[in-house]
């Protein structure tokens, strides 16, 4: 092979190490702006007045009547607006932005806003407001109950997640050519485009879209960078000058996504022999004040809430409500941590009533290839559950552990995960993603929209390239991210950049190769001029989806993943301490090892941080810990030995193999970490398990 | 950067005052030439001068006393390795070494920094070549969005100047303070115990 399948150095190494990339926040223009948005203080009210001295002070004020198109974050459901215009629907809500050459004066600039409050609407499971509701039926539950022996039900609780991508979200807004250039820290170039055209009335070729080096995403810079782009572009319209949006720490966590929080009820019927006869689950997330992404992140949810388990008879019901709080978004997982999680934990309380073990329970009912899933779709012949789950406890010798620590105060808890890859359903097709390849004197040259978020798909996408061509990996080039330049191959989201933008490319390389014949890239360029081969996205042969009764092929395919968690907890503090990670993760092809590596061990550590550390605490619908000193994270003391192990079943529609890779490990640590510590003796159904929760789940005490 | 350049920046700003941020075009500046952070018509006591020594040549800034280190280097000195994170002491980004020691650029003033060596990220590799922290990094990928690394890259560099050949618990102690949620800890402690001391 040329380069894929090896740990080829990432692109963007050197310039990151040598601390010469540029961020946005590192970037000026002259005669640039500096912006801040002024937000609602309470959750939900009427905006009586806004008083303020700013335009004589210096400052470009831009309020919601200075928007010259729509008043609208274009997303799906069209409900959030730019700049809230008289209503307030949580706190934090954009009402003003303001705009001066000093970015010290931004502090200084004093508005005063008279409000008309309500009462918030905070509880979930009170609202009546829903945004979306999926429901997945398959056989006859009601049969299935009738033949259990067993019915065990369960009720577990996820709660917020910050992104905490490192850099915080920023833009710089350019007046060019009639419109705006956006250059910013983003991960869907398009998504922002097309929310600028809608707030700026201006047509396509007015609204430029780049992409600085982003230090980080998560799914954190999947939606919000085109509210903070659409601010930006307005003070410069405004005021004729570039504007740097860039905020700060406290005021990113305060205002921006985080992952929904879920609370997920299960009744599941199983025979004494450990076999499951059928499954009724509920999921209910908290989306906050709008739609965003909400209707995606609850079909991805009840899509996984089942867990990688054969049931003839089940019944999901799934739905996304509102509330006051600052909407909720994309995160790693999209919806299946909070629901992959409760099947897990739901899990080890059926092998507990069975008297089983857990590895046990899993092994009788995994997926097998031939199986087929909730939604009626027959699983391929890389369906590896059953070998992720042999290999993780082989290697850890789970059953003995598991037996050995029992009660102990040590514990060992596994987890057995599987994670959609690519946009759920039709959602593929729909994008009709494109990606070009242009022919250059050594190599090639690629055009996408697909950027590196720090996941390695600037190096990845070279090497199915590099690969496919026969040439070195040097000679690839990928083309700056930037709408006036590169096709629309979609959002850098959902485990989809290496699968399905990787497999198009893959697809312009292969017809790029038959041109070239027998020439060399000089050669042919010589002869035959410039060549740029585009090609869109196809679905695999024979997959169907119907949207409407959520039946049929609702992934491309599944990655397949088990973790085991070894932990001890401390008798005076009840802090419970990981001393070992165990991923085994199988996503048909590692296309570049370390950086595959690289990926599961950061999925990995954040569930850990999820399971463990994170908590958001919520004072009226403002986030009441939002700085990094009392939000916690792990740190390297934090983390325990990860033991990282790749299989690779090849899935026969992906790039050499490939399926998806970056969000599945984040799927898995957090249900180890809670079944670890039933191991242990601490029955906990929530998340995260601060010491306080693990404290009062002692032993008998439930 | 120069003394030169420090100097034109001075008189630069001189001659700026407060009348022409009011008006509409500003000169067509080098990037990172923004307007000053503590511009004349803000309430505080006023700039002073003050000289730092970063990356081995000094240059003189008027700046208020109450500018940290981090934002002197960032927005008055164009050197934007050291990053802002979290502005408060908290995640390590901003890290630079004050002769020799690692310190939080955003937690200390600019004029508490007179006098001493500064060294951010940018001097370890000054002709392009990587030293052997920052090559250690590339090779067991310690990174990968980059907005923490050259924190970590300087946090490793001053613990193996100082220790050579750390032990595995000295490691995990001198990486601490600093954060990285794209999670490469496992990358960032090999390249830390891989690299030979003194870079
Ligand atoms: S920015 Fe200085 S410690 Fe975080
Ligand atoms: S590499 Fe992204 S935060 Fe460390």
């Amino acid at each position: 092979m040329y380069s894929v399948g090896h740990s080829e150095e990432r692109k963007d190494g050197v310039a990151k190490v040598r601390g010469t990339a540029r961020y946005v926040d590192d970037m000026t223009f002259p005669g640039m702006l500096h912006a801040r948005t002024i937000r609602s203080t309470i959750a939900c009210g009427e905006v009586l007045a806004v008083r303020h001295a700013l335009e004589e002070q210096g400052f470009t004020v831009v309020t919601a009547r200075d928007i010259p198109g729509e008043n609208v974050i274009a997303l799906i459901a069209d409900d959030q607006p730019c700049l809230a215009d008289g209503v307030v629907r949580h706190a934090e809500e954009p009402l003003l932005i303001v705009a001066h050459p000093q970015r010290a004066a931004l502090w200084q600039a004093r508005v005063d806003v008279e409000y008309h409050a309500r009462a918030p609407l905070l509880d979930a499971e009170r609202s009546s407001t829903i945004f979306k509701e999926v429901q997945i039926d398959k056989g006859d539950p009601g049969r299935g109950f009738a033949a259990a022996d067993v019915v065990v039900e369960g009720e577990y609780r996820t709660s917020w997640q910050e992104q905490l991508y490192i850099e915080p979200n920023g833009v710089i807004a350019v007046p060019e050519n009639g419109g705006v250039t956006i250059h910013g820290s983003l991960q869907c170039p398009y998504y922002v485009h097309a929310a600028l055209c809608r707030v700026l009335g201006l047509a396509g070729g007015k609204v430029r879209v780049v992409q600085a080096v982003t230090g980080g995403g998560f799914g954190g810079k999947e939606e919000y960078p085109s509210m903070i782009a659409a601010h930006a572009a307005l003070a410069a319209l405004k005021s004729g000058r570039p504007v740097k949006l860039v905020y700060d720490r406290m005021e990113d966590m305060a205002a921006t996504t985080k992952r929904h929080p879920a609370v997920v009820r299960h009744r599941t019927g199983v025979t004494w022999d450990g076999r499951i006869t059928a499954m009724d689950i509920d999921v209910l997330m908290d989306a906050g004040a709008y739609t965003t992404l909400s209707p995606v992140v609850i079909s991805r949810g009840a899509l996984h809430a089942t867990g990688p388990y054969r049931c003839d008879h089940v019944h999901v019901r799934g739905r996304a409500v509102m509330t006051n709080t600052p909407p909720n978004g994309a995160f790693r997982g999209f919806g299946a941590p909070q629901t992959e999680f409760a099947a897990e934990a739901h899990m080890d309380r059926i092998a507990e009533r069975l008297a089983i073990d857990p590895l046990t329970l899993r092994e009788r009912n995994a997926w097998r290839p031939g199986d087929t899933t909730a939604t009626g779709q027959t699983l391929g012949a890389d369906c590896s559950a059953l070998d992720v789950l042999c290999e993780a406890a082989l290697r850890t010798d789970f059953q003995g552990k598991w037996r050995r620590n029992r009660g102990s105060g040590r514990g060992i808890g596994l987890s057995l995960f599987f994670h959609g890859a690519g946009f759920t359903g039709a959602g593929e097709e729909r994008l009709a993603s494109r990606a070009a390849l242009e022919l250059t004197a050594f190599g090639a040259r690629i055009h996408v929209s697909s950027t590196e978020l720090g996941q390695g798909a600037h190096t990845v996408l070279p090497q199915i390239v590099a690969e496919t061509l026969r040439v070195p990996y040097e000679y690839i080039e990928i083309a700056p991210v930037d709408t006036a330049g590169v096709p629309d191959s979609g959002p850098t989201v959902a485990s989809r950049t290496s699968m399905i933008v990787g497999g198009i490319l893959q697809r312009c390389a292969e017809e790029m190769r038959d041109r070239l014949g027998s020439l060399s890239p000089e050669e042919y360029l010589e002869l035959h001029g410039p060549l740029v081969i585009t090609k869109e996205y196809e679905r695999p042969p024979g997959s169907v989806w119907d949207e409407e009764h959520y039946r049929g092929d609702a992934y491309g395919t599944y990655t397949f993943g088990c973790n085991v968690v070894e932990l001890e907890v401390d008798p005076v503090t009840y802090e419970a301490r990981p001393r070992r990670l165990t991923a085994v993760l199988d996503f048909g092809k590692a296309l570049n090892p370390a950086l595959a590596k690289g990926q599961i061990e950061g999925g990995s550590v954040q569930g850990l941080g999820y399971a463990l550390l994170e908590e958001v605490v919520h004072k009226e619908g403002r986030m009441a810990n939002n700085q990094l000193a009392n939000y916690a994270i792990p740190t390297t003391l934090d983390v325990p030995p990860l033991d990282v192990v790749i299989l690779e079943t090849p899935y026969r529609h992906g790039p050499f193999g490939a399926k998806g890779l970056v969000e599945a490990p984040i799927d898995g640590p957090a249900p180890a970490v809670i079944n670890a510590l039933r191991n242990a003796g601490y029955d906990l159904r929530s998340l995260p398990a601060t010491p306080e929760k693990i404290m009062e789940a002692r032993c008998g005490s439930t | 950067m120069s003394e030169e350049r420090g100097f034109s920046r001075r008189k630069f700003l001189q001659g700026v005052g407060a009348g022409a941020l009011a008006a509409g075009a500003m000169p067509d500046l080098a990037r990172g030439a923004e307007a000053p952070e503590d511009a004349p018509d803000l309430a505080g006591p006023g700039p002073v001068p003050v000289t730092l020594d970063v990356n081995g040549v000094r240059t003189t800034i008027e700046v208020e006393p109450r500018v940290t280190l981090l934002d002197a280097l960032r927005s008055r000195l164009d050197i934007t390795g050291a990053k802002k994170v979290c502005d408060h002491g908290a995640c390590g980004a901003c890290t630079v070494l004050l002769d020799g020691r690692p310190v939080y650029a955003c937690s200390m003033l600019a004029i508490a920094a007179q006098g001493k060596k500064i060294e951010t990220v940018e001097s370890l590799a000054p002709g392009g070549e990587l030293n052997a922290v920052q090559q250690a990094f590339v090779a067991h990928d310690g990174l990968q969005c980059g907005f923490c690394t050259s924190g970590f890259v300087l946090a490793s560099e001053a613990l193996l100047r100082q220790n050579p050949r750390p032990s595995h618990e000295e490691v995990l102690e001198a990486l601490s303070g600093n954060l990285c949620r794209c999670g490469s800890y496992q990358g960032i402690k090999k390249a830390s115990g891989a690299a030979p001391g003194g870079g």
